[in-house]
């Protein structure tokens, strides 16, 4: 190593595995939420827009089948002619098949709610270490 | 003069179960936060049964089947109406509505607009809706004592009115949570067992398909027109319409059904036991027409179809004359008077609520009565004020006196959660305006209703069921009356909103 070269090489290290004590690079998250920063106002807003959005769609295909019904059996007045087993089809829709399909708008919003709540949390989490964290230190975090 | 020993055994073994179950559970009422929400620790399927116990009323038990003889697939709506008011509140209000971490509806709309006067009118509205709702349970107790015991109709009232008293007074909410999911269960088995008996009877008769049965009672039309799922003419669909949006929107306005949520642990939990009651409401809901059904079939041995209310209970002694039909009169009896009691309590407990909160719990000259007192106070007001009105009985059905009830709460309460839930623009005076607007116009349709008997005509129509149009007015004035008020949103509405749409996991801070 020549003197007056200048510069000198850095230092060396041995390398046995990627960095583990780097310092944090803070993500966004839970802090900017609650400071109202721009950021935040994006992460909380995707949330909100996304339940929203299940929402609406819950709402619209319900409102498009009672709103059509009415309409559809006082146009055409022979449907109220039209039996099942014996059943007057407007019994038969609004008597028994509304409830499944009530049932089912219910199960698939709460469903789609809870994963939009679930991604939010893994979003906005900011304790995340970063680097090296395997299966087993997800295991701990979701127990603590 | 008892002319029925198996109904009057049925109401007196309800009315004893239902002190008894209170009393067991009193042991474990002792804060005022057990008294207002049993302290928010009811798991999802018990808290489910108890809201759909609760929310199953004499409109419901006894209501449907004979607008349903009489009228028809028109009147399906109603049930289909009350249970898709859970998918609506479901999807819109749940969670946040738990997670606002509020005590009522008035607590809700202070927290969310910081303004004293939407307080002061939400607790008006919630003691109005909530004396709407429970007028024609007292009345209809008393009309069920006098068509299936043979009892003077004060009587009815009167058992009701007590009993309720001392159940909310006595252990409020906790107490009442195990009452009421009790009698979710009692008023299924109840309109179930005998339905099973009634069926049978009715396939040994010859099964008369009842859609091949003449129009009965008062109403007039087609041989089709049971069939047909809408009223007569434009002036029908808009009833329709207008039945639809109000009972659709309604129920998450009313008074009973918004404490209940406050019960929940948290938001999930709110969005799960919302799903129960769906399921819960579905199977009750099959039954009632089945009775609308048979009464048509029988409708020739029937008294008055025009005091239809009474059906469900008449029908097991004029189709199975003898000591079976009497059984299953009383079993109908003791269902519709859990229904009586069940619905009653959960609004007496709410109005009380609102009422210990805000006006017995306030100073009177030197006088300040604790959080317990208060509450009891509130809840003798709450059920002496619309007993009383039942004795001066206004000849309205029990349907169509909870319709109006549901009418008011979807032109105030609706528009005040959805847009506190879902518009950041939200301020005090659009509220205030909209609450005036959808309250007042919706109120003079409710007291036009009562004292005009009148139904032909479009201002009867429009006034006779009000949602249609009271419900979209209300709407747009708030969303009109905040954007000219733009500069007057509360300070705190962006923490209020993360703290009712995001999950109780995630560490914010929620205000």
């Amino acid at each position: 190593m020549s003197p007056g070269s200048g510069e000198r090489p850095p230092e060396r290290v041995r390398v046995t595995g990627p960095p583990r004590h780097t310092v944090q690079s803070r993500r966004p998250g839970t802090g900017d939420i609650d400071e109202g920063t721009p950021i935040g106002a994006i992460l909380f807003g995707s949330l909100v827009s996304e339940q929203r959005r299940l929402a609406i769609l819950i709402l619209s295909v319900l409102g498009l089948v009672v709103v059509s019904l009415p309409l559809l059996f006082s146009s055409y007045e022979s449907l109220a002619q039209i039996r099942l087993l014996g059943i007057p089809l407007a019994y038969l829709l609004l008597w028994v098949l509304v409830h499944p399909l009530l049932i089912g708008l219910g199960w698939f919003y709460v469903r789609r709610a809870e994963a939009n709540e679930a991604a939010f949390a893994e979003l906005v989490a900011e304790d995340e270490p970063e680097g090296d964290w395997d299966e087993r230190d997800w295991d701990e975090r979701e127990r603590g | 003069m008892i002319e029925s020993w198996a109904a009057l055994v049925g109401v007196v073994s309800v009315v004893v179960a239902t002190l008894a179950i209170g009393t067991w559970s009193l042991r474990f009422s002792r804060t005022t936060s057990d008294f207002l929400v049993a302290s928010r620790s009811v798991r999802p399927a018990l808290n489910a049964s108890a809201i759909s116990g609760e929310y199953i009323s004499a409109a419901s038990f006894l209501g449907v089947a004979g607008l349903v003889l009489v009228f028809g697939a028109e009147m399906l709506w109603y049930p289909v109406g009350w249970t898709a008011g859970y998918l609506v509140l479901l999807v819109l209000v749940a969670a946040p509505l738990r997670r606002s971490g509020a005590y009522t509806l008035p607590d809700f709309a202070e927290a969310r607009l910081e303004s004293r006067t939407v307080r002061a009118l939400c607790s008006l509205l919630v003691v109005v809706v909530g004396w709407l709702y429970l007028l024609p349970q007292f009345s209809g107790a008393g009309l069920t004592l006098r068509a299936a015991v043979g009892l003077p109709t004060w009587v009815g009232t009167t058992v009701v009115a007590l009993v309720v008293l001392a159940g909310v007074a006595g252990g409020g909410m906790r107490s009442i949570t195990f009452v009421q999911a009790f009698q979710y269960w009692l008023k299924l088995t109840a309109l179930l067992i005998p339905a099973m008996v009634l069926l049978a009877v009715w396939v040994g008769d010859g099964a008369t398909n009842p859609a091949d049965i003449a129009p009965v009672g008062s109403a007039a039309g087609t041989d089709t027109s049971w069939s047909l799922p809408i009223g007569a003419g434009t002036q029908g669909l808009y009833a329709t319409y207008s039945l639809i949006i109000a009972t659709f929107l309604g129920t998450m306005g009313l008074p009973h059904v918004v404490v209940r949520f406050y019960t929940n642990p948290d938001g999930r939990a709110a969005r799960r036991t919302t799903l129960v009651v769906l399921m819960m409401l579905a199977a009750f809901y099959l039954l009632p027409p089945i009775y609308g059904g048979l009464g048509r079939v029988y409708a020739d041995r029937l008294g008055d179809l025009d005091q239809s209310d009474s059906l469900v209970l008449e029908l097991p002694r004029v189709m199975l004359p003898g000591i079976g039909g009497e059984i299953l009169t009383g079993l109908l009896t003791a269902g519709a008077f859990a229904a009586f009691l069940s619905t009653a309590s959960g609004l007496t407990i709410a109005v009380a609520g609102v009422l210990g909160q805000d006006v017995t719990g306030r100073r009177f000259g030197r006088v300040r009565l604790s959080g317990i007192s208060a509450f009891r106070v509130g809840a003798c007001l709450a059920v002496v004020v619309p007993a009383l009105l039942a004795f001066t009985t206004l000849e309205v059905g029990v349907a169509r006196m909870v319709g109006l009830a549901f009418a008011v709460s979807a032109s105030t309460f609706c528009p005040l959660l959805v847009l506190g839930i879902w518009w950041q623009g939200l301020t005090a005076p659009g509220a205030v305006a909209g609450l005036l607007v959808g309250g007042i116009g919706s109120g003079v349709a409710v007291v036009w209703t009562l004292f005009e008997i009148s139904t032909t005509g479009w201002p009867a129509v429009l006034l006779g069921s009000p949602a249609a149009w009271s419900v979209p007015a209300a709407f747009l004035t708030m969303v009109v009356v905040s954007r000219a008020t733009r500069g007057r949103t509360p300070a705190g509405t962006r923490r209020f909103l993360v703290r009712l749409h995001t999950p109780e996991v995630v560490p914010l801070d929620r205000g």
